[in-house]
């Protein structure tokens, strides 16, 4: 049976998934990428256009264009969330995010803040941006659209069993990369050893 | 045939290939599903196959990243209009972007503007043949950044051998962990300088997957390199698994006896392909 986590997102229920675990979405998710951290973390908190917390947070800049005056999401995978290590600690930190939605795994800063705030790092198929502009039932509104721009800008889309969201990083200090690389590491020089 | 019938038919091909994977990909990845073992791997793949469904059905494009539209052209020396096949590719590039629509990808690397077209100076990129005959051969590869971003070329000591030519393409991969979107097809270019060695590293990648390079050497150290990848567990998109690369493609030129250039250039599980063929009697085809 499919899992399926409703927004606003449940902090308990969050906190017990585990890596491994994989889920669907259904409500609200919000797109940021390397723009929109910077812009989220320097406003004041009353200058906030949403509460951050509620929703879950995907690292995707999505193709999308006007249909009829309404937008319509063409094709919305993930992009790389290491480029958002250098800000993902504070966001989580000051905003109390509980999912981060990317692919490719983060890194130690964050990996530490979901621990300390019970949240999880969920990958969701790299390239899998059709998929996902079919869970899309609406998008739900945009902020900063004019100043960060399309890829960049704050997408707010009402999705109907997203996913799947496989989790690959959870509050208990696990993280499946960190686990994958020291394989490969292992694996590496076990194949380089019979050239 | 009339320029304008044969652009349309460039833009179908640009939609098939930014809306599909080739058929031998599709196969490859189904297989993958039912060699894995583990329930990660498995999501992954299977979401892949979800999505490459849906990218059919709804001729919707399969990856929010619609790439660098890159042309291979194969032009008969006696096609009867040479000079305008530049024009007609980037004024198909240009009304796929809205038609389709892509994704915006043409960036000014000085002043940041993006077209908004996906074409600009040297954009779209075109590699050029010449070919006996009256014909023409339009390949169409969308080219994803995360993918390109992978690509790596090292002049490599000849001294080093093949021995060290299969080290560079194994330690790449698994550098490259989940960045490139794996399973990934490995394109490699041998010999030849810096600039050809990248060149056909990518022209390896037309090569259907599966397909084996005709000389033996060369399929032999494809295979070889295929099945030592798959061992190294990167999987598919880094979570852990036995299927890192869906194929490796070698191509290979002569080379100066001082240099010894190696070059790897990955292409996503999303690997989009399609092609135009106009006959010598000036039929236009698509072909997935």
């Amino acid at each position: 049976m499919k899992k399926v986590l409703t927004t606003p997102l449940d902090p308990e229920e969050v906190s017990r998934l585990r890596v491994g675990d994989a889920f669907y979405i259904t409500g609200i998710i919000f797109t940021a990428r390397d723009s929109a951290h910077e812009k989220f973390l320097s406003l004041r908190d009353e200058e906030l256009p949403f509460d951050p917390a509620k929703y879950a947070l995907f690292h995707c800049g999505p193709a999308i264009h006007k249909v009829d005056g309404k937008w319509t999401v063409v094709s919305a995978g993930p992009t790389t969330s290491i480029r958002m290590e250098i800000f993902e600690d504070k966001f989580i930190e000051r905003f109390g995010t509980k999912i981060i939605i990317g692919k490719g795994g983060m890194g130690e800063r964050t990996l530490k803040a979901l621990e300390k705030h019970g949240a999880v790092y969920v990958q969701y198929t790299g390239g899998a941006g059709a998929l996902m502009a079919k869970a899309i039932e609406e998008v739900e509104d945009v902020h900063f659209l004019e100043e960060l721009g399309i890829p960049e800008a704050f997408w707010m889309f009402r999705v109907k069993e997203a996913g799947p969201f496989l989790v690959t990083m959870d509050s208990t200090g696990k993280s499946l990369h960190a686990d994958v690389a020291e394989t490969v590491k292992k694996n590496l020089a076990i194949i380089k050893a019979e050239l | 045939m009339n320029s304008m019938e044969f652009r349309d038919k460039v833009v179908e091909a640009i939609r098939l290939a930014v809306t599909r994977v080739t058929p031998e990909t599709e196969l490859a990845l189904k297989d993958a599903v039912d060699f894995e073992d583990d329930r990660g791997p498995k999501v992954q793949l299977n979401a892949i196959l979800e999505n490459i469904c849906i990218g059919k059905d709804e001729g919707a494009p399969i990856c929010q990243d619609t790439g660098t539209i890159t042309f291979f052209v194969e032009v008969g020396a006696e096609f009867p209009r040479i000079s305008g096949i530049k024009d007609v590719l980037t004024e198909a590039v240009q009304r796929a972007s809205v038609e389709i629509p892509l994704r915006p990808n043409a960036v000014h690397p000085m002043t940041h503007d993006n077209t908004g077209d996906n074409t600009g100076r040297y954009t779209p990129p075109i590699h050029w043949d010449v070919v006996p005959g009256k014909g023409l051969t339009v390949h169409v590869m969308p080219k994803g950044g995360g993918s390109e971003n992978m690509s790596k070329l090292v002049m490599m000591t000849p001294g080093k051998g093949l021995k060290g030519v299969k080290e560079i393409v194994i330690d790449q991969v698994a550098a490259m962990e989940g960045k490139p979107c794996p399973p990934t097809v490995i394109g490699v270019g041998i010999g030849g300088g810096a600039d050809m060695a990248l060149e056909l590293a990518k022209k390896a990648l037309l090569r259907p997957v599966g397909e084996r390079h005709p000389e033996v050497e060369v399929a032999n150290m494809e295979m070889e390199l295929l099945e030592k990848i798959n061992r190294l567990g990167v999987g598919p998109m880094g979570i852990g698994g036995k299927t890192t690369v869906l194929d490796v493609k070698i191509e290979y030129a002569h080379r100066h006896p001082a240099s010894f250039p190696v070059a790897v250039v990955p292409q996503c599980w999303a690997n989009r392909q399609a092609k135009v063929i106009v006959s010598d009697d000036g039929k236009v085809e698509v072909f997935a």
